[in-house]
């Protein structure tokens, strides 16, 4: 199993090769050629030592015309030689960029469940590490494996025309070489396997310590970090140095092989010079023949191992490019949204083993303004997950302007939604091109505008270069500065519905109230969504749904309601009751 | 690469070792040309086949003793190179576990990951061939040179002249494209940067439906790796061409003089035969050489960024306890405290200055940016300040040992960020020694018990990041943490945002029966969270606006006047 496994790996790369079938006959002829002359350089020389007989007796000019040649010969096969390793380059890290560009289409494609539930370490590791590590192995392939199998083609030819007898003894005994490392490789590539699990357990780790360090510093868990850490560095070690040292086994042992069928070699030409039939440069170039014929044997097997390692990793690379995607896209697109939306009898939970969100009926007319609260864990993000389809829904379904979203592109719906979460991501990049995120081609005007509408450009000008300053992933922003740039890009972008999940939670209310108005005005013809523990913010909403465990309890306004003297009232209430709650 | 020789250290035999059944290995292979001369200088002009076997027997010998040899070595250096990464590995984790903030800020995250991962692999794989090869190619090469001048040392001059244009070849090339190869690591991390940006950003990518855009960067960032390594490739790939054009050059070479010799009967044909073999083996090595070289190249750049990692030396001092008893002060004081970051153009906090007793609640309140956590960082003495000084129970910060100050101060961070594992191992972070009683205590003070009862007790899985639980459940669960240490000191920044208030006021009712009651440092941008403190703090613009009670500040402080209206405004009058 594990070898179609395997072939499957290798027809996949070579697919990818494919694409540069052109280079790949260019650097197959060049290899041809490069060992044709590197063949041919020994008859040359053969024939010069043909020349040197016994004092005395020297052609020398015979020899000089078979120098000259020779050495046009050298000069043009180094040529020909750098022409290929420059193809071959080309063709392995055009092939890695497009395995990695392909990596990137499919993480972005994949449902928030995968990557919510894998490390992003080991995701980077397989893009990053093990496309590196494919592509070295991938080039030595290149390089070596044609030069080798040429080689051994050519050799045949050469030295068969030179003596049959050494020549079948050399062929014949050879290629157990290829034996013995087909059998070590078989053996090792599980090794190599179990290092790279490893190896991604350790930068998904890496990746988590480091990215929190400094919460790794406030609790002081160094030496617990450093335990964990040296224990699966130890389990690395040891398989590394298994794998390490296996593989190392092939190289030494078909080099016994070949010294071995050399001394054969030796043997049969010797006696075949002594009875004359063969000259003594004959001799020489059959063993540098039989010397020629065995390198790439070696070298192949050298290969071999690379390859498998690689394989290992290309196996991981495209272990993630056929990770199960999102469900497919509906086919049109939502037109201009007025923006209704109805839920109707959906269920849906992450955990399938437990119900979160059951029989959640809404209905939302085009502008109005819905809040949602309830207690931390009720689902309202969740449903939020659900307006944007991040997640599909378990049954039921959510139609909007009488579309059910899942008929409908992804991009359509999104575009109609503007989104301000809690969690305040930026890209790394200028300020200006992260308030223009949702609408890159905004004009100045228009992201300075957005800015000030979200009081962000006061601090934005303070930034060492403005709205040019470079935000990498620790950038020294605050939380609420980035929410702040988080606002801005709805602001720039306007679309007719908003989903608003604690926009605000880490602005100060000055500078909140201060939004408000901006705030006022974006909603005002925009059907929003909106979560926030502060009252405040939600009382003035045309329908307040009150959630509780995935379930709607109330729904009604603020003034209804407080009067019905539910959970909401109850919630409401414990604002005021402060330190003392009876909740 | 030098200073990395000493995590070798343990591995002193294999290092030794390796190198010389290698170097025996190139031993028995320099023998082989000698034994085929003699083969046809005497066994072949004389006919007698007994001493050509006998010599075909010596060559499978020096073959089966080499096989014994050099396996042997490759386990050694097996052994030794992966032991070197893996105390490389270990060394370059711990001091990434003693850096700064500071140092945090300036190092940053993917460099130091990369540093961690595939730089240090380059580094294996380098010492690992290393240790093959590095004796056993230059001495078959030398070995070789030697050897001719010993057949003949008139025609052996060519090795001179060829070995000397071999190492001038081999060593321009690599001087050239050091250079590159640390361009083309530094652009790989550009990659890695935009794959860890997609993964991290995936729902405000999707949200936007930036995913061409992303796509886009991602491509042009892999582009300028792929031009980059091209770059490289061109050259490096000179390499084999160069040395095959010279090498055959001196065979030529070789065989013009050799013929001479030969003409003048100084020397034999096996011997010109034997001097060829020579050469030819000296080009076989090179081009592992070569190979070596490159590798070795690569491995000294990465082994170049690991060093400079390793070089950083901690700017937290690590002082001993000496000095830190009979001071009789105890709580947090601020004399004259400023701060400005590394790199910036104005301090981020300016003139303060305040103390709190043991016990206390000391509420701090202010805008975005106004400077709260940057002060809360200076307490832990997670960044020094740049003027002025802290003091904890009497001591300045500077002046703490780390551990012991950290022991005594639990901090629960604005972004909530819980860590893969189970809650137990989450709330061990706040004290290791916790049994589950205390951690259940902390979790029901934090109001985070019913959570983890949902979740399924103690043992449930946690994500990374914490991404299977709300913000809210993370935030209660990271100020457990917090609690499960019983801090002397406790400080929540600005940690009950997602919270709602009922959760809040019961968290905030829960901390006050605590005993003994730590100091309480409570950051928010919320009145209502703070006005029950017995200290506010006002920040604005990194100074101190307003310091005193609520009813003090509502009197007296403008910046307190305004953010209470803008939360209190008309509800106050409705409730």
């Amino acid at each position: 199993m594990k070898k179609t496994q395997n072939k499957g790996t290798l027809l996949r790369v070579l697919q990818y090769i494919g694409k540069y079938k052109w280079l790949f006959f260019v650097t197959v002829f060049l290899a041809a050629v490069s060992v044709a002359l590197t063949l041919y350089l020994p008859v040359l020389f053969g024939n010069a030592i043909d020349t040197i007989t016994e004092a005395g007796a020297v052609q020398f000019n015979a020899l000089i015309s078979i120098l000259l040649w020779a050495g046009v010969v050298a000069a043009v096969t180094a040529l020909v030689q750098w022409l290929m390793n420059v193809v071959n380059n080309r063709i392995t890290y055009s092939v890695a960029q497009d395995i990695r560009n392909a990596a990137i289409v499919k993480i972005q494609k994949l449902p928030f469940s995968y990557l919510y539930a894998h490390p992003q370490g080991d995701t980077v590791s397989r893009v990053i590490t093990d496309v590196d590590q494919f592509c070295d192995g991938l080039l030595m392939g290149f390089t070596q494996l044609f030069t080798g199998v040429i080689t051994i083609l050519g050799t045949v030819g050469f030295m068969i025309s030179i003596h049959w007898q050494t020549a079948a003894a050399v062929i014949l005994l050879t290629p157990l070489s290829l034996l013995v490392a087909r059998f070590i490789a078989t053996r090792t590539y599980h090794m190599f396997r179990v290092q790279s699990e490893v190896r991604g357990v350790q930068t998904g780790f890496v990746g988590e310590m480091i990215e929190h360090q400094k919460i790794v510093n406030a609790f002081h868990r160094e030496e617990e970090n450093q335990k964990r850490f040296d224990q699966i560095n130890d389990e690395l070690q040891v398989s590394s140095v298994r794998a390490l040292f296996f593989s190392a086994l092939v190289n030494p042992t078909t080099r016994l092989i070949s010294n071995t069928v050399y001394a054969v070699a030796v043997f049969l030409g010797a006696l075949s010079a002594i009875s004359g039939a063969m000259t003594i440069g004959a001799l020489s170039c059959l063993l540098s023949y039989a010397v020629q014929y065995a390198k790439p044997f070696n070298e192949i097997t050298g290969v071999v191992t690379e390859l498998q390692n690689a394989m290992a990793c290309a196996g991981r690379v495209f272990e993630l490019l056929d990770e199960e995607e999102q469900p497919l896209d509906g086919a049109d697109a939502l037109q201009q949204v007025r923006g209704n939306v109805m839920l109707e009898s959906v269920s849906f939970s992450y955990d399938k083993s437990k119900a979160l969100i059951e029989n959640l009926n809404l209905r939302v007319s085009a502008g109005q303004r819905i809040a949602i609260v309830g207690p931390t864990g009720c689902g309202k993000t969740t449903l939020i997950n659900l307006l944007m389809r991040f997640y599909d829904v378990d049954g039921g379904c959510i139609c909007v302007d009488g579309a059910d979203i899942r008929t409908v592109t992804r991009h359509s719906l999104r575009e109609n939604f503007g989104m301000v979460l809690q969690d305040t991501w930026l890209c790394s990049g200028t300020v200006r091109e992260n308030i223009a995120f949702g609408r890159p081609d905004a004009a100045e005007e228009e992201i300075v505008a957005a800015a000030k509408a979200s009081h962000a450009d006061s601090f934005i000008r303070r930034l060492p270069q403005g709205y040019d300053t470079v935000l990498g992933e620790e950038s020294s922003l605050s939380q609420g500065q980035r929410q702040l740039l988080c606002i801005s890009r709805i602001m720039l972008s306007l679309p007719p519905m908003l989903i608003l999940d604690e926009a605000t939670s880490s602005i100060d209310t000055r500078t909140e109230m201060k939004i408000q108005d901006a705030f006022a005005k974006m909603m005002q013809g925009r059907t929003s969504f909106i979560v926030a523990h502060r009252l405040s913010t939600i009382r003035d909403a045309d329908m307040i749904l009150v959630m509780r465990d995935g379930k709607i309890v109330e729904q009604g306004n603020h003034k209804t309601l407080l009067e019905a003297e539910g959970f909401y009232h109850h919630l409401y209430n414990s604002q005021f009751s402060h330190g003392s709650a009876a909740y | 690469m030098r200073k990395l020789l000493k995590y070798l250290k343990g591995y002193e035999k294999e290092t030794i070792l390796g190198p010389l059944f290698k170097l025996i290995e190139a031993v028995f292979e320099l023998a082989v040309p000698l034994v085929v001369a003699n083969i046809i200088d005497s066994g072949i002009r004389s006919g007698d086949w007994k001493s050509v076997l006998l010599q075909c027997l010596l060559l499978v010998g020096l073959a089966v003793a080499g096989l014994a040899f050099s396996v042997t070595a490759q386990y050694f250096s097996a052994v030794a190179a992966v032991g070197f990464a893996t105390k490389l590995r270990h060394a370059l984790f711990e001091r990434v576990q003693r850096l700064s903030y500071s140092q945090l800020d300036t190092l940053g995250t993917s460099s130091l990951i990369t540093r961690m991962t595939s730089d240090i692999n380059t580094v294996q794989n380098g010492v690992n061939m290393m240790l093959r090869l590095f004796l056993r190619s230059p001495f078959i090469v030398f070995g070789a040179a030697v050897l001719a001048f010993v057949v003949d040392p008139h025609s052996a001059v060519t090795f001179v002249v060829v070995i000397p244009a071999l190492c001038i070849v081999v060593f321009a090339i690599i001087l050239a494209s050091i250079p590159l190869y640390e361009k083309v690591q530094r652009r790989l991390e550009g990659v890695l940067g935009a794959t860890r940006e997609n993964l991290g950003g995936a729902r405000v990518i999707r949200a936007f439906c930036a995913e061409n855009r992303e796509k886009k960067n991602f491509e042009e960032k892999n582009k300028a790796l792929l031009i980059m390594q091209k770059a490289v490739g061109r050259i490096s790939a000179l390499m084999n061409p160069l040395t095959y054009v010279v090498i055959n050059l001196g065979i030529i070479a070789l065989l013009w003089v050799g013929a001479g010799q030969v003409n003048k009967g100084i020397i034999t044909t096996g011997a010109v035969l034997a001097l060829y073999n020579y050469m030819s083996q000296i080009l076989v090595e090179l081009v592992k050489m070569a190979n070596l070289v490159i590798m070795i190249t690569k491995s000294f750049a990465s082994a170049a960024r690991v060093e400079e990692t390793l070089a950083v030396q901690p700017d937290v001092p690590a002082l001993s306890d000496s000095g830190q008893t009979g001071v009789d002060e105890s709580g947090v004081r601020f004399e004259n405290a400023a701060l400005r970051y590394s790199g910036a153009g104005e301090d981020s906090l300016s003139r303060i200055s305040f103390s709190a007793a043991p016990g206390e609640t000391v509420g701090v309140i202010g805008g975005t940016g106004s400077g709260k956590t940057s002060l809360m960082h200076l307490i832990p003495g997670f960044y020094l300040p740049t003027e002025g000084k802290v003091y904890i129970n009497g001591i300045a910060t500077a002046a703490w040992d780390r551990a012991q100050l950290l022991r005594r101060i639990a901090v629960v961070p604005q972004k909530a960020v819980l860590f893969s594992g189970t809650i137990r191992d989450n709330m061990l972070w706040g004290d290791s020694a916790a049994d589950d009683a205390a951690i259940w205590k902390a979790l029901e003070i934090a109001q985070a018990d019913q959570v983890v009862r949902d979740k399924g007790g103690l043992d449930a899985m946690v994500e990374q990041g914490g991404r299977n639980f709300s913000g809210g459940q993370r935030q209660r669960l990271t100020i457990a943490r917090a609690l499960v240490r019983s801090p002397e000191i406790l400080i929540l920044d600005d940690s009950a945002s997602a919270l709602d208030h009922a959760t809040e006021a019961a968290l905030r009712a829960a901390i006050a029966t605590l005993s003994p009651k730590p100091l309480v440092f409570i950051v928010s941008q919320r009145a209502s969270s703070v006005m029950h403190s017995d200290q506010i703090l006002v920040l604005d613009d990194g100074t101190i606006a307003g310091k005193g009670t609520h009813k003090h500040l509502l009197d007296s402080c403008k910046v307190y006047q305004e953010i209470y209206r803008s939360q209190f405004g008309s509800e106050e009058e409705m409730a």
